[in-house]
C-alpha cells in the first residue's frame, strides 16, 4: 500500500533550486528563534544573587549558519539518492555484489564472532569492547520481538534488563545460588514483569504506548532506588559472584579452572569466558527468534504489527499475541541483565537509565526493526562507533547524531529494512521473491 | 448428523442488540442461514450490516439475544473460540497484510483453526483453483497486489481455515464490473460445488441478490425485508432505494 502510494507522491515533490533554498531559509529561521534565547542570551546567577547575562551573536550567527548549510546538504543528498525503496538507483553489478555480501555477511560476522578471542586475546580493551557489542546485539534482539515484530512500542525495555541483572545480584549474594540457577530464574521474573506490563498497555497503541512503557522503566528505576533495604538503593549491589564454569571457579585458587588444567592463571581466562558466554546467550536469543517467527504464534506477532483489526477478524487471539511478545522480549531482557551483573560485579540503578532504553531502541529502529543482521550491525556500529569517537567526548553525540540522520535519510527503514518471508510453498520461491523484492518491492 | 441438526439453521441470529458506546447499531436483528445457502445482507451506509457480521464474530459484543451456530448458543464466546468453531469472515475493506506475502497471508488463515499439513495443501490447492493469479503471485507482497488481488486474497485466506460459515463483507467493494463478477462467480462454485453457506453484505444490491437464495435488507439497525433473492429483487422499494438510485452492478 504505501509504497504504491509514495511514490507518485514522490515525483511530484519539487527539487528546483529555489525549493532548496526556501527550504533552507525556513530551517534556518527556526533555529534562529530557537537558539537565540538558548544560546544568544546566556544569564547566569551573578556574584551577589542577581541576574547577570552577556550575548553570544557570534555563536548564534554560526549555528545558524550551520543549520542552513546542513539544510542544503540535507536535500541535495535526499535528492541525490532518493527514497529508500530506490533499488533501482543502484546500478545492477554492485546490486549483485550486495546480495552476495547480503548471503555471506552473516556467517562471515559469525565465524568472526567465534574468533574474536582468538585474535584479540592480548587485546583486553577489544575484548572489553566485544563483549559491550554483544551484550547490546541480545538486548537488541530481545527487544526486537516486541518492536520489530509484534510493533509494540517499548520505550522502558530497560526495566527489564534491571529486574534481570537486580534478580542475579540479590539471589546471588542473599541466597548463595549459582549463576547458572540464577539465570533461568532471572528471566523468568523478567518476563513475569513483561506481563505485568503487558497488562494494563493491552489497548494501548503507537504513541500511549511508548508513553506508559517509558513511565513503567522510569517507576522500576525508581523502586530499586527507593527499596534501600532490599536494593541497597543508589548504593546498588555489590559483590555480586562471578560466573562458574559449571561449578569451576576462573579464579587463580586451588581448585580454580586454570589451576585443574595446570596452566598459569591469567584474568583473560574470564573474559574469554565471558565473551563465549554472552555470545552463546546472544545466538540463543537469536535462534529462538527464528524459530518462533516461523510458528503460528511469531507470525501473529507480526500480522499484529501489520493490521490488528485483520489479526482479530482472522480469530486470533490479540490478547496472548502481546502478552507472548512482551514476556519473550522481557525474558531475552532478564537473561541479558543477569549476565550484565555477573561482569559487572556490582551494579547501581544508575546503570538502568531512560537512555540504555533509547539506546537498545536505535539499534533496533537503525537495524531494520525486525531484521536479525541488522540489529547486530546496528549494534556493532552505535557501541563500536561510541566507542571509536571516545576520544573526542564533545563531538560525540553531535557525530553520532549526524550520522543517525544521514542514515535514515539514505535508508528510512533501517540497515535492513527487507523482511525475510517465513512460509515458502515450493522449492524455487525463494529466489522468485528475491526478484519480486528488487523489481517490485 | 441428527435430525434436528438437518432441521434447525447453521446460523441463527435472535433478537440481537449491539451498540458502540451508546450509540445502539443493533436493535434487535433476526436472521437465519441454512446449510448450504447463499444468504445476502443488503442496506444502506451506516445501517449496521457490518456490525452484524462483527457481532455474529463476538466483537463487539451482543447486548441482548442469541447467536446460535449449529445449534449450539456463541453469544458469549470469545472471538478466536468462534473462529474455532470455523466461522471465518473477510473483513470489510480487505485487510490483507500489506508486508507479508501472499503465502504469508494465506498461511495466516490456515493458522486460526489447527489444521494438518493434508488440509494445509488442500486448502491452497482449493484457493489456487478458484484464484490462479494468486498462485502466480504466491511470493509477492500481499500490499503490493491490485484491489482486485487483494480482495481474492482476502478470500482465500478466510477459506484456508476451512470454514462452515464463510461471511464476507463488501468483497466488490471498489472493484471494477469484470473483476467483481469474477469474485461473484467465486463464490458460486464455492457454494454450488462445496456446499459452502455464505453471508454476504453488499452495497451492489443488485449482483447480490441474483447471486443469493435469500436476502435480508437492514435499515437502522433492523431487519426490514426479508425473502428469496428473486422476490427482494421485484420489489419496488428495493428497486427504489438499491437499484435505480444506488449503484447498479
Ligand atoms: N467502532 C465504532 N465505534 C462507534 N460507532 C461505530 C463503530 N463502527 C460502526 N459504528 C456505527 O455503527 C453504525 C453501523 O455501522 P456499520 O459499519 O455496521 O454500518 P454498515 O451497514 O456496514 O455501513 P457501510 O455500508 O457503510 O459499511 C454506524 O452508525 C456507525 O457510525
Ligand atoms: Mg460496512
Amino acid at each position: 500500500m504505501s509504497a504504491i502510494s509514495a511514490r507518485p507522491s514522490h515525483a511530484a515533490q519539487p527539487s528546483g533550486s529555489a525549493f532548496i533554498l526556501k527550504k533552507a531559509l525556513i530551517s534556518a529561521a527556526v533555529a534562529l528563534v530557537l537558539f537565540s534565547l538558548m544560546i544568544g542570551v546566556r544569564t547566569e546567577a551573578g556574584p551577589q544573587g542577581g541576574l547577570i547575562y552577556w550575548t553570544r551573536f557570534g555563536d548564534l550567527a554560526a549555528l545558524v549558519g550551520t543549520v542552513f548549510g546542513g539544510s542544503i546538504i540535507i536535500e541535495l543528498l535526499r535528492q541525490w539518492w532518493g527514497p529508500v525503496d530506490k533499488e533501482h538507483i543502484v546500478p545492477k553489478p554492485v546490486q549483485a555484489a550486495m546480495s552476495f555480501a547480503g548471503r555471506w555477511l552473516a556467517p562471515a560476522l559469525l565465524v568472526f564472532a567465534f574468533l574474536v578471542p582468538v585474535i584479540f586475546y592480548n587485546q583486553r580493551y577489544i575484548l572489553d569492547l566485544s563483549i559491550l557489542v554483544l551484550t547490546y546485539v541480545m538486548l537488541g534482539w530481545g527487544l526486537n520481538v516486541v518492536v520489530g515484530l509484534a510493533g509494540l512500542l517499548d520505550l522502558g525495555y530497560v526495566a527489564f534488563y534491571a529486574v534481570g541483572a537486580y534478580s542475579y545480584a540479590l539471589l546471588a549474594t542473599n541466597f548463595g545460588l549459582s549463576f547458572w540457577v540464577c539465570l533461568p530464574l532471572a528471566g523468568i521474573l523478567a518476563a513475569f514483569w513483561g506481563v505485568l506490563l503487558g497488562f494494563p498497555v493491552l489497548r494501548l497503541r503507537g504513541d500511549y504506548l511508548a508513553i506508559v512503557t517509558l513511565a513503567f522503566g522510569e517507576i522500576i528505576r525508581l523502586v530499586i532506588i527507593n527499596w534501600q533495604s532490599l536494593t541497597g538503593g543508589p548504593n546498588g549491589v555489590s559483590g555480586i559472584p562471578r560466573p562458574t564454569l559449571f561449578g569451576i571457579p576462573l579464579d587463580n585458587s586451588d581448585d580454580g579452572l586454570a589451576a585443574r588444567l595446570g596452566i598459569d592463571f591469567s584474568p583473560t581466562h574470564r573474559i574469554v569466558f565471558l565473551f563465549y558466554l554472552i555470545l552463546a546467550m546472544a545466538l540463543l536469543t537469536n535462534w529462538v527468534t527464528i524459530r518462533l517467527r516461523r510458528l503460528p504464534i511469531g507470525r501473529a506477532w507480526e500480522a499484529l504489527r501489520e493490521d490488528e483489526v485483520a489479526c482479530r477478524a482472522l480469530g486470533i487471539n490479540v490478547t496472548t499475541t502481546k502478552l507472548t511478545a512482551f514476556a519473550t522480549g522481557a525474558m531475552f531482557g532478564g537473561f541479558a541483565g543477569a549476565f550484565f551483573a555477573t561482569r559487572q560485579g556490582f551494579i547501581s540503578p544508575e546503570s538502568f537509565t531512560f537512555q540504555e532504553s533509547a539506546l537498545v531502541l536505535a539499534i533496533v529502529v537503525l537495524g531494520g526493526m525486525g531484521s536479525q543482521l541488522g540489529v547486530a550491525l546496528a549494534a556493532l556500529t552505535m557501541i563500536g562507533g561510541f566507542e571509536l569517537f571516545r576520544g573526542f567526548d564533545q563531538y560525540r553525540m553531535l557525530v553520532f547524531g549526524i550520522a543517525m540522520v544521514l542514515l535514515m535519510i539514505w535508508r528510512p527503514r533501517g540497515l535492513i529494512g527487507h523482511r525475510a518471508p517465513t512460509v515458502f510453498l515450493e522449492r524455487n520461491q525463494a529466489i522468485s521473491s528475491d526478484l519480486v523484492k528488487e523489481g517490485h518491492g | 448428523m441428527s435430525a434436528t441438526a438437518a432441521t434447525t439453521p447453521l446460523l441463527a441470529v435472535r433478537g440481537v442488540r449491539a451498540a458502540y458506546g451508546k450509540i445502539e447499531a443493533l436493535k434487535g436483528v433476526d436472521i437465519e442461514i441454512n446449510r448450504g445457502e447463499i444468504v445476502a445482507l443488503i442496506g444502506a451506509n451506516g445501517a449496521g450490516k457490518s456490525t452484524l457480521m462483527m457481532t455474529i464474530f463476538g466483537r463487539p459484543r451482543a447486548r441482548a439475544g442469541r447467536i446460535e451456530f449449529d445449534g449450539n448458543d456463541i453469544t458469549g464466546v470469545p472471538t478466536h473460540e468462534i473462529a474455532r468453531l470455523r466461522i471465518a469472515q473477510s473483513p470489510e475493506g480487505r485487510r490483507i497484510f500489506p508486508r507479508m506475502s501472499v503465502a504469508e497471508n494465506l498461511q495466516m488463515g490456515a493458522d486460526a483453526t489447527e489444521c494438518s499439513e493434508a488440509e494445509r495443501e488442500a486448502g491452497l490447492e482449493r484457493v489456487f483453483a478458484l484464484f490462479p493469479r494468486l498462485k502466480e503471485r504466491v511470493a509477492q507482497r500481499g500490499g503490493t497486489l491490485s484491489g482486485g488481488e487483494q480482495q481474492m486474497l482476502a478470500i482465500g485466506r478466510a477459506l484456508m481455515s476451512r470454514p462452515r460459515l464463510l461471511m464476507l463483507d463488501e468483497p466488490s467493494l471498489g472493484l471494477a464490473p469484470l473483476i467483481a463478477r469474477q469474485i461473484f462467480d467465486a463464490i458460486r462454485t464455492l457454494n454450488r460445488q462445496d456446499g459452502l453457506t455464505v453471508l454476504i453484505v453488499e452495497q451492489n444490491a443488485n449482483h447480490a441478490l441474483k447471486l443469493a437464495h435469500r436476502g435480508y435488507v437492514m435499515v437502522n439497525g433492523l431487519i426490514t425485508l426479508a425473502g428469496t433473492g428473486a422476490e427482494l429483487l421485484q420489489r419496488p422499494e428495493i428497486r427504489a432505494a438499491y437499484l435505480e438510485g444506488g449503484r447498479r452492478g
